[in-house]
């Protein structure tokens, strides 16, 4: 008896739990289970379909795993008649459970190829719309948007319109991080020296989060920026706002920003230099085009009083410095 | 035979298997760590593999590698390998002096070898193409390095057992070591020609 | 003057001990105990045991204990992080920054991660091979009991290093991998990476011995007739696992040689710029990293495999498969470490092979939970404690596992990567996959190494406490993880809803916590009322394998009669046998074993100290410490002989003793 009050207060404590956590999941919002794109739409029918497919696998285990933890259990008075303990392989049932895994994951893997190359990040996403390039830069501990077309740059914000296809195209100017806007879809490195790409579509008009995904020092944990998907009007209206900002970004003013930040606030740039994001991928890569006042900047930003070596006197004693 | 006597020439036997089994061990025991260097090598051998065109405006490894100066270097360390081979030939023979003599010649040809590669490091970092310089010459520099810092670390060992042999005599235990040393060697000399080939050659070539 | 000491010093200065209150509070608390521990060895006059006894000691049962003490001390340790980060993380949402500034916030989960693998998992593994593996293979060795004192004295040297960060200077704020370029002097001009570097570096060396002392073991010691074939699944699995650690942990030495030459020589592997490359070292870091995993996992497969086998008394079932199983796992391993990173942008060519490289290592591993669950089949099962973790283990991993090939499909990966579901995820992974297995292990084995068993009860309570713990701390996470909660956050904004889940993970941290003390409890409860659970037959499961052949606990020499084995589960099969055969009086033989030595701690200390002065650009005094090192090893392989012979007399003297000792009990 003491028992049976005991497994059912444990069954009753659960069943609460459940229903709290299937009530709480229901008002909260879950951003990758909820897409507004078609990118992330894709992407969590990937979710799914795998998951139910593993639940071939879960199902048989837990119940086979129960069932035999309770029949052969010491207790039962008719374990000690089933008992055999020569029965040690069976060649038939581990062949069964050698192919049976094995089928599952050849279709898993099909799925794998397919969508690998259907959701490549680099891929451009059909649509009867034009594509919009988007530069992005992570900075320490900011996101900077340049809309090359459009002459524009803004910082910790990023607009288009709704059924674009927008091209991402990413690199840091600081540590790696990760870009990701779950609601639109996956995330992609950001890396110095070198560019990643990654084409999404809000099918959605809303203001989405976006994150930095991978650690990039002290102010990491805020790196946040806003993505808005508006009408294109509404997007024509904000490009004429950016454009009356007073703020240009010049090679002068871009270095500024290389200085750590946690200033989360929106700036606007009008007026953005050419070529101005490929010169700050290509400095990594060339010697001679890191300049050496903001390196010089950076540097005593971070540098503790315990160590004074660093990597920036290497650039600076390069021969072809001066170009 | 005695009872007793039987029972501690058993005895005897049962100490000299387990003594071989021992030596057996330590000689598994050594080609598995040669494994485990020979891994440490190929991750260096790939990190020069995917750093040896980034040399960030500075000099690729056909402005700087002096091929004859290279060529000298490999044929000491070959020389070197075979008289070490011959070393523990006549440490298998119990020729106390001949090992001596042998071993001196290896450690010589050993050491030239090393101090010819310090020279010729030293003449490229005063050429201001150190390890600094560029990715390229920074795997460089730790590839070959590395080779050089195996093979100081197996002139201390042959110094070492030189002293040693000089002192006592070639039981087998000591022959055991000498074979393990001459394994050290020779791999370091096979690991020497894939440098040669892949860093040396290939690079004076420009693939 | 004081220039030049300050030169003498590197750049160690009063500025490195701690100032703030936390840091401090922490460092007196790892003194006050360090301090508490000297005292009371002192006051009880041991120091002169624990020397002759225990530290010097080659007997693999007793440095794998002490393995198990340091895992366990460093359990609570990395688990005083956890709470930390879950109070932190509960806490730090709008307008409120928590209890720990950020920078300390990035030092507290880069040891937590670094310890946990490192000095927990690895010692719970290292500790268990070397309690039992000897004595599975009938050997009363390993193959090289002096390396396998070095390396438990460097595994020992490097966990010094990473919690002497705590007072002196600071520790690595860049994850437990420290990717560069963030982890560059550029990024992090502090001490804090190197200290990282060198912990690992020099308990990393001492893991590659072990790793070949334990390879040669297995196929140089087994016991007479025991063909590999025959081998017990836990030694299988210990080949499997020591196989990766030769092959991988090559790649991680060299690998933290490079990053730190980057450090101090200004060479340019991973810089940005300067034609360094930092998705190299990614790439270098899982090709160690990966197969690391299975490194700590394949030897708590091998536990679950004895325990399951012993507690259903029956065979081990579809044991070839198992063999197999292990083999393709070790082969796999190293062909996926590009999962970790689908998102840096590789091509979908290469993202798609290795995600279905990944999915393929399900199929083994499958097999191996199916032969679990059919090895209890029709079985007699005994629910033990050790049982008890088995069964919670398949549950858990088999839902981690599914998490796992789920983030195996790239595009699916790019939603999942870096968030709290892949902490979820891989923390279900290892902390079922390992720590269960090891906790079932300590269970299972520690009567052989102590002669009684672990109290039941508080075994039981402490089990429910991980299990209902890790589900109320975990799955919280994965549901956080789709809300695009990315992982290693010091701060919020409270908009977004996630601080209720983040206050109930850390109550499932606390319940953890607490299992975690009624463990403790239970060794204390156990040690004292030890009388009632002596083990006088030696075999207290009922077991299967050699170990439970010899007396409990397992005397010095493991066993006066080398056993001859003509079969898989050799005990088991032995005691199946008629008496009188058994019963055949053998004469007792010499015995020959190593000589207890310190030199495997001096060079462990001369490791410590080197790692310490390059940290701290201490050059001179590094130099030295690398000359005593290289005097002591010319020393210690200067001597032909290191063995002591126990005389077939005494032997025979202690197990008469023992035998009357069981008589009178």
């Amino acid at each position: 008896m003491n028992k049976k009050v005991k497994f059912s207060f444990i069954g009753l404590v659960c069943l609460a739990v459940l229903l709290t956590a299937a009530w709480y999941l229901h008002r909260t919002n879950l951003p990758v289970l909820e897409p507004k794109g078609q990118v992330g739409h894709q992407e969590l029918d990937l979710i799914i379909f795998g998951s139910v497919l593993s639940l071939v696998v879960i199902v048989p285990v837990f119940m086979l795993l129960f069932t035999f933890a309770w029949r052969y259990r010491e207790g039962n008075p008719r374990a000690k008649e089933r008992y055999r303990p020569e029965l040690d392989h069976s060649i038939a049932t581990e062949t069964i459970w050698w192919l049976i895994p094995s089928a599952l994951i050849l279709v898993l893997s099909i799925v794998t190829w397919n969508s690998s190359h259907q959701l490549d990040p680099y891929r451009p996403l059909a649509s009867s719309a034009k594509q919009m390039n988007i530069q992005v830069i992570a900075l320490d501990w900011r996101w900077l948007f340049i809309y090359p077309e459009q002459h524009v740059a803004s910082m910790n914000f990023v607009q288009f319109p709704q059924n674009t296809p927008v091209d991402f195209t990413i690199t840091s100017d600081a540590p790696m991080n990760s870009f990701w806007i779950p609601q639109l879809g996956g995330q992609i490195y950001a890396m110095p020296g070198m560019t990643t790409q990654l084409h999404l579509i809000a099918s959605h008009l809303g203001e989405f989060n976006g994150y930095s995904a991978n650690i990039s020092g002290k102010g990491f944990a805020d790196m946040t920026f806003v993505a808005k998907s508006s009408t294109p009007g509404g997007f024509n209206n904000w490009v004429r706002t950016v454009r009356q900002s007073h703020q240009k970004l010049s090679e002068e003013t871009y270095n500024k920003l290389l200085q750590p930040s946690e200033d989360h606030s929106v700036i606007y740039y009008s007026n953005v230099q050419n070529g101005l994001f490929d010169a700050e991928v290509m400095k990594y890569m060339v010697p001679g085009l890191m300049t050496g006042t903001d390196n010089q900047l950076r540097i005593t930003q971070r540098t503790s009083a315990s160590s004074h070596q660093s990597h920036s006197s290497t650039y600076k004693s390069m021969p072809g410095m001066s170009t | 035979m005695s009872q007793e006597a039987e029972a501690i020439a058993i005895e005897h036997l049962r100490h000299d298997t387990e003594r071989r089994a021992a030596s057996e061990k330590t000689l598994f025991g050594f080609w598995v760590y040669l494994m485990t260097d020979c891994v440490l090598f190929a991750s260096l051998f790939a990190t020069y593999a995917v750093l040896h065109h980034n040399t960030f405006g500075g000099p690729s490894g056909k402005q700087i590698f002096d091929m004859p100066y290279v060529l000298t270097e490999t044929l000491l360390l070959l020389t070197s390998s075979f008289t070490c081979g011959l070393g523990v030939l006549s440490a298998r023979r119990r020729d106390k002096r001949l090992v001596l003599v042998l071993f001196g010649i290896t450690l010589l040809l050993g050491a030239s070898f090393l101090g010819m590669e310090l020279s010729e490091f030293r003449n490229l970092a005063l050429a201001g193409n150190s390890w600094r310089r560029s990715g390229f010459l920074s795997s460089y520099f730790t590839l070959v390095g590395t080779h050089g810092l195996h093979i100081a670390i197996g002139l201390l060992w042959m110094a070492v057992m030189m002293v040693r042999v000089k002192r006592g005599h070639l039981s087998d235990n000591m022959v055991k070591r000498l074979t393990l040393l001459s394994l050290f060697w020779h791999f370091l000399d096979v690991i020497w020609i894939f440098i040669f080939t892949i860093v040396y050659l290939m690079g004076a070539l420009g693939v | 003057m004081i220039g030049a000491f300050a030169n003498i010093l590197g750049r160690l200065t009063l500025n490195a001990f701690p100032h703030d209150p936390i840091t401090i509070g922490g460092a007196v608390f790892m003194v006050g105990s360090f301090l508490a521990v000297m005292g009371m060895v002192t006051y009880f006059k041991r120091w002169k045991w624990l020397w002759k006894d225990w530290f010097t000691s080659l007997d693999p049962k007793k440095i794998g204990v002490m393995y198990m003490v340091v895992a366990l001390v460093m359990l609570v340790r990395g688990g005083i992080d956890a709470l930390m980060m879950r109070a932190q993380q509960a806490t730090s949402v709008g307008a409120s920054h928590g209890i720990l500034s950020s920078n300390h916030f990035q030092q507290v989960f880069s040891a937590h991660g670094t310890i946990m693998i490192f000095f927990v998992a690895m010692g719970l593994m290292f500790g268990l091979i070397n309690l039992v593996l000897p004595l599975q293979l009938g050997a009363r060795d390993v193959a090289f009991p002096f390396l396998n004192s070095m390396a438990f004295w460097l595994f020992v040297a490097g966990m010094i290093l990473v919690n002497l960060s705590l007072f002196i200077g600071e520790f690595s704020a860049a994850g437990w991998l420290a990717y560069p370029p963030l982890s560059e002097l550029h990024y992090s001009p502090g001490v804090g990476v190197d200290y990282w570097i060198w912990s690992l570096q020099i308990a990393g060396i001492g893991s590659l011995l072990s790793g070949i002392n334990f390879l040669v073991t297995i196929f140089k010691m087994r016991a007479p007739g025991m063909t590999l074939m025959k081998m017990p699944m836990f030694a299988w699995s210990v080949l499997g696992a020591m196989t990766l650690v030769i092959f991988a942990f090559p790649i991680l030495t060299a690998t933290l040689a490079l990053l730190f030459l980057d450090r101090i020589l200004g060479t340019h592997f991973f810089t940005a710029g300067g034609g360094g490359n930092a998705m190299m070292y990614v790439n270098l870091i899982w090709a160690w990293g990966h197969p690391e995993v299975y490194i700590l996992i394949l030897p708590a497969f091998g536990v679950f495999s004895e325990v399951v086998a012993t507690f259903s008394r029956k065979m081990l079932f579809g044991y070839k498969s198992m063999v197999w199983a292990i083999w393709a796992i070790v082969f796999l391993s190293f062909t996926v470490w590009l999962h970790h990173f689908f998102t840096m942008g590789a091509g979908a060519d290469v993202n798609a092979f290795f995600g279905i490289m990944t999915m393929i290592i399900a199929i083994p591993t499958g097999v191996k939970i199916f032969n679990w669950l059919f090895t209890m089949y029709r079985g007699n099962i005994h629910f033990a404690t050790p049982m008890l973790w088995f069964l919670g283990f398949i549950v858990l991993f088999t839902i981690g596992g599914v998490a796992g090939v789920l983030m195996a499909v790239p595009p699916a990966d790019f939603q999942f990567h870096n968030s709290l579901f892949l902490v979820a995820h891989f923390h279900t992974m290892i902390v079922s996959g390992v720590l269960f297995g090891d906790f079932a292990g300590i269970m299972y084995w520690f009567p052989k190494v102590f002669g009684f068993r672990l109290n039941e009860r508080l075994g039981k309570y402490a089990f429910f406490c991980w299990l209902v713990g890790f589900i109320l701390a975990f799955v919280p996470l994965y549901i956080l993880g789709l809300m695009g909660a990315t992982r290693r956050l010091d701060h919020y904004s409270a908009s977004l809803g996630w601080q209720p889940l983040f206050i109930v993970a850390g109550v499932g941290a606390l319940i953890i916590a607490l299992g975690v003390a009624l463990q403790i409890l239970q060794f204390i409860v156990s040690f004292v009322l030890r009388d009632n659970t002596r083990d006088n037959t030696g075999d207290p499961w009922n077991g299967r394998t050699l170990e439970w052949s010899t007396p409990s606990p397992a005397p010095f020499y493991n066993f006066a009669h080398i056993p001859e084995v003509s079969t898989k589960d050799a005990f088991w099969a032995m005691k199946q046998r008629p008496k009188n055969e058994k019963d055949k009086e053998l004469p007792y033989h010499d015995i020959v074993l190593p000589q207890n030595t310190g030199v495997g701690v001096y060079i462990a200390a001369g490791a410590f100290l080197f790692g310490f002065c390059m940290i701290w650009h201490i050059f001179w005094l590094a130099a030295l410490s690398l000359l005593g090192i290289i005097i002591l090893a010319v020393i210690r392989t200067s001597r032909d002989s290191h063995e002591q012979v126990v005389s077939a007399s005494m032997v025979e003297r202690i197990e008469a003793e023992r035998l009357r000792g069981g008589e009178a009990v």
